[in-house]
Formats: structure tokens, C-alpha cells, sequence
């Protein structure tokens, strides 16, 4: 399914998913907290239009790797990032990059929902505006579009004007990946973004991360296994290593489900470690 | 336990009680004499004459709280909005401090400085000097504080996952300010516009010594004004009888001011959250 959205000042960077070459490549990417690492020396390529799944137990840095890749961290005042982040020809961390466009092309979803505390409307028409489209028709068809792509549509369509956070937990995180989406990011991160909600609400949203498939590059931390291994085409596992994050092994999802090179792999995927 | 706790709240809300019961007591007499009515149509404020109008001194009152609420308002939560979002840590905490100590500073030195400073640097301008203007400048400054610091401890409280999702939507920090920041502290800002009208109100001392305390409705910001407040405080030492009486009336109307924003607060505080 292609579900075409209106087009809005289009990014001159922007471009179909290619699965041949990487989204995003990190190379000898480390993140200290102060003198603390959280991770450290991770070389990850993010495959084009694909989910790739970031799982390991908690404190090994997956959160942390996902704040990098749209430059959240530069909210957090004692961090430091240290490596090199591709993103197509652009240099992430270079001090000149522009992190408003980059944050456009890179949605991000969090574990907790955080719808503002605006109608269920404004949520997705606040952000449009600050990115330019001021024209209302316009923005009403996207806010349509992003809606229905969530599934959400049907479910709120007769009370937009509704407070967002009369929503259901689920209903919320959706509209928090339509909000993304509205944008019309090429990628999205998305850090646990099922852990947060019941049991009903989450097979919902991993279903719709499913659907997102080759049309985003998605790449979703996640504490789950059987979810990781039911959504994701990639695997990437992180583990702590004297006292600091490392990334273990990546593969396909059959690779590391099926024939994992590394000891600690086996013993997570088995449920012996971790 | 319980009860003891029972005890010390219904003494709290019986304070209150008491107090209007006192005030409605005294201002009897001269309410069963003459009515309510000519408090707003007599001829005059002469009360040793039997004539009662507080309208003028209604209008100073509402005129000097409205035009330092107007003043304040937008200088307090742009500055904690500064603060919060914009100023380097050590340049905010120096000026956190400085409010806190602008909230500190007595009402009659504020008076007193209003009185040799202010009010000689109006005159100049447009004689007499004593007038709502001053009245309002220097209640401004003593409200600022109030909704400054409001408003810098709502912005604190706003959820950081708001600020976080409003980044990752690589929204502007004027956007993130505006859009996001605003809505989600605006209990909390109304709470301090609230707050500070109910000071500008109720100021007695500082707008005594500035104000020029002449009875009359205003017909612009240089003519002096006598605020509510300002009348019970100048003639109680030497009312008697009605007159005294028809001064519990000028309190009672303030209490009756403050009894009236605080519903309407109550009435638009629900709409919170709504965006």
C-alpha cells in the first residue's frame, strides 16, 4: 500500500527508499555521559526501507544510539558523541548541520505517548505550520492522510477538536507516529515504542510498524524478542562490555534467530543471558 | 489524628467566615440606613454628610490593578520564559534571585521610592505627579515578582517528553515555546495572573503615597486617584459612626472584587488541557 500525500516544499535530499545502500551508517560512534560511556566504537548500517530492530538488555546504550541519529542528544547538556554519522551525503554530527531539516527527515517516537497538550488537530497541524504549510486545505488533507495511515481516522475523524490526551494509550502513541509521519520523514527511530501500552494496543501498533515497511526506513529498539523477530528484517544486538555499550553482532533477522555467530547472541536469543 | 487535622481546617475556613461576618456586621448600619444603592449614586464622598459615593474610588482602584496586571503580565512570563528557555544558567540564577528579592522588598519602601523618584520624574512630564500612572508603575513592580516566579516554576514543570517530541520534530525553540510550552503551563500562568491581581488589588501603602488620594474618577493616567484601600487607610483613624460604617463598605466591595476573580478563575481553570 502507497498512500501518496500531498507534496509540501519537498526536501532537495529527498528520495525513495533504496534498500541497496544504507540510510544511515554510523562509524566509531561512542556516547559519554560525562566521564560514563553509554556506548561505544558501533559501526551500524541502517538498510533503506527496511526495519532493522535494536535489542538488548536495558542500560547498553539502544536509546542512547537512537538519540544520536537526530541529534536529541544535543538537549542533554553533559553529552558528548564522539565517531562519524552518514546520512546519504550528509555528515550528522558536523557542528553546521541543520538539525531542524535533519529532524524532519528523521521522525522519532518515544516509549511513553507525548501528545502536545493541544487538540487532537493541532497536534499534527502545529508542527505543519512550523515547517511551512500555512495553507489550511492543505493542511487538513495531510492531517487526513497521516491519520488514516495510523488507522486512527475513522476513530477520531468526528472529534478532531478533542483534547489529545482524552486519547487511549494506544490511540495517543499513534497519533504521536502520525504526527511523524505528517512530516513525511524518510526514517523513523522508534525507542520502545509498544513497551508503554497494553497488550491490545500494542499488537495494533507493531502491526502498523509492519505496514510502514519499504515505504520509512524504521529502526525500533525494543526489549522484545518475539516482537523483533516477527516485525524486524534486521537485527542488531547490544551488550554491555566493561561497563559500556557495544554492539554485538547484526544480521537478518533469520541470521540471528537461526544461526547466531556470537556465544552471547545464542545465549540471549535462548533466554540463558539477559 | 484525624480530627485534629479536621480541627485546624475548619478553624482555617472559619477565619474567613468570621471575617466576612465581621465586615458585613459592621457596614449594617449604614446599609439599613441609606441602602446599597447610593454607594454608587450619591453625589459625592462625604460621608460625614451623609453622602457615600465609592464609585470613583472603584474605578481608581479597578484602573490602577488593570493597568499594572496589562504591565506585569507580559514582563514576568517573557522574562521567566528567558530565564527557562534562553539564558545561560548562571545569568538566570542571578535573576531568579533578583525577583525573589523584589518580592521581598517591604510595600512602604516601594512607596517611598515611588514618592521621591517616581512621582517628581511624572510630574515633570505631565503635573501634578501623583496619579494612576504612578500607581500603576509601582504596582507593577511590586506584582512582578508574583508572576514571574509563577510562571518561571510552571514553565519548570512542563513534561520534558513535550520538550523532547517537540525537538524530534525539529521544531523552532520559539515554535516549541509558543506552540507546545504555553499550552502546557497555562494553568499554571493563570494561577499567577490570579495571584498577582488579587495583590494589585488589595496594595494599600505603596499606592497611598503615590496616587495622590484625590476622590475622583479618572480621566486619564496623570490625574490622581484614591484606590479603595487607600480610603479605609486614611480616614479609620478618624471615622465614627456611619462614616466608619460606610468604610467597611469599601472592604467589603474589595472583598467582593476578590470573591469575583477568584470564581472566575475557578471557571476557566477547567478549560486547562483543552488546547
Amino acid at each position: 500500500m502507497t498512500t501518496l500525500y500531498p507534496k509540501f516544499e519537498t526536501s532537495p535530499t529527498s528520495q525513495h527508499p533504496d534498500s541497496s545502500s544504507p540510510f544511515i551508517c554510523t562509524e566509531q560512534l561512542s556516547l559519554y555521559y560525562g566521564p560514563q560511556p553509554a556506548f561505544e566504537q558501533v559501526n551500524l548500517a541502517i538498510p533503506a526501507g527496511q526495519i532493522t530492530s535494536l535489542v538488548g538488555p536495558s542500560g547498553c546504550g539502544k536509546s542512547s544510539f537512537l538519540t544520536c541519529l537526530n541529534r536529541l542528544t544535543d538537549l542533554i547538556s553533559n553529552c558528548r558523541v564522539t565517531g562519524r554519522i552518514r546520512l546519504g551525503n550528509l555528515d550528522v554530527l558536523d557542528a553546521k548541520t541543520d538539525t531542524t531539516a535533519l529532524r524532519r527527515r528523521v521522525g522519532m517516537i518515544l516509549q511513553k505517548p507525548n501528545p502536545f497538550p493541544l487538540s487532537i488537530w493541532r497536534n499534527l497541524a502545529f508542527p505543519l505550520r512550523e515547517h511551512g504549510v500555512r495553507d489550511r486545505a492543505q493542511i487538513d488533507e495531510i492531517v487526513e492522510t497521516a491519520l488514516q495511515d495510523v488507522g486512527l481516522w475513522d476513530e477520531v475523524k468526528d472529534r478532531l477538536k478533542a483534547p489529545a490526551q482524552s486519547l487511549s494509550g494506544g490511540q495517543q502513541q499513534r497519533l504521536c507516529i502520525a504526527r511523524a509521519l505528517a512530516l513525511q520523514p524518510e526514517a523513523l527511530l522508534m525507542d520502545e515504542p509498544c513497551s508503554a501500552l497494553d497488550p491490545i494496543s500494542s499488537g495494533i501498533v507493531e502491526d502498523l510498524i509492519a505496514g510502514l515497511r519499504s515505504r520509512y526506513t524504521i529502526l525500533v529498539v525494543t526489549h522484545n524478542l518475539a516482537q523483533a523477530r516477527r516485525i524486524a528484517d534486521n537485527v542488531a544486538l547490544f551488550w554491555l562490555q566493561q561497563n559500556s555499550g557495544r554492539l554485538i553482532e547484526t544480521g537478518s533477522v533469520q541470521e540471528i534467530f537461526e544461526a547466531p555467530k556470537s556465544s552471547i547472541t545464542a545465549a540471549y536469543i535462548n533466554g540463558v543471558r539477559g | 489524628m484525624v480530627w485534629s487535622l479536621q480541627a485546624i481546617a475548619a478553624i482555617a475556613g472559619a477565619l474567613v467566615l468570621l471575617i466576612a461576618a465581621f465586615l458585613i456586621g459592621e457596614t449594617l448600619p449604614v446599609l439599613q440606613k441609606v441602602g446599597f444603592l447610593p454607594f454608587f449614586t450619591d453625589p459625592a464622598w462625604n460621608p460625614t454628610e451623609a453622602l457615600y459615593n465609592l464609585a470613583p474610588m472603584l474605578w481608581g482602584t479597578l484602573f490602577a490593578a488593570a493597568g499594572s496586571v496589562l504591565l506585569a503580565t507580559p514582563l514576568g512570563i517573557l522574562s521567566a520564559m528567558f530565564c527557562q528557555y534562553y539564558a545561560p544558567a548562571g545569568i538566570a540564577l542571578l535573576y531568579r534571585r533578583l525577583i525573589e528579592l523584589l518580592a521581598g522588598i517591604p510595600s512602604v519602601v516601594y512607596g517611598f521610592w515611588g514618592l521621591v523618584t517616581l512621582v517628581p520624574l511624572i510630574g515633570r512630564l505631565h503635573p501634578p505627579g501623583p496619579s494612576l500612572l504612578a500607581g500603576m508603575l509601582i504596582l507593577t513592580m511590586m506584582i512582578l515578582p508574583t508572576v514571574a516566579l509563577t510562571a518561571d516554576a510552571s514553565f519548570a514543570k512542563v513534561p520534558p517528553a513535550y520538550l523532547q517530541g517537540a525537538a524530534s520534530l525539529g521544531l523552532s525553540r520559539w515554535g516549541t515555546i509558543w506552540g507546545v510550552v504555553i499550552p502546557a503551563a497555562k494553568s499554571g500562568l493563570l494561577t499567577g495572573v490570579i495571584l498577582e491581581t488579587g495583590r494589585a488589588l488589595g496594595e494599600t501603602m505603596a499606592i497611598l503615597m503615590v496616587c495622590g488620594n484625590v476622590v475622583q474618577t479618572p480621566q486619564s493616567i496623570f490625574d490622581p486617584i484614591r484606590t479603595l484601600t487607600a480610603n479605609i487607610a486614611l480616614e479609620m483613624a478618624y471615622a465614627l459612626g456611619d462614616h466608619r460604617s460606610a468604610l467597611f463598605v469599601s472592604g467589603l466591595i474589595l472583598m467582593g472584587l476578590v470573591t469575583a476573580l477568584v470564581i472566575v478563575a475557578d471557571a476557566i481553570a477547567p478549560e486547562e488541557n483543552h488546547g
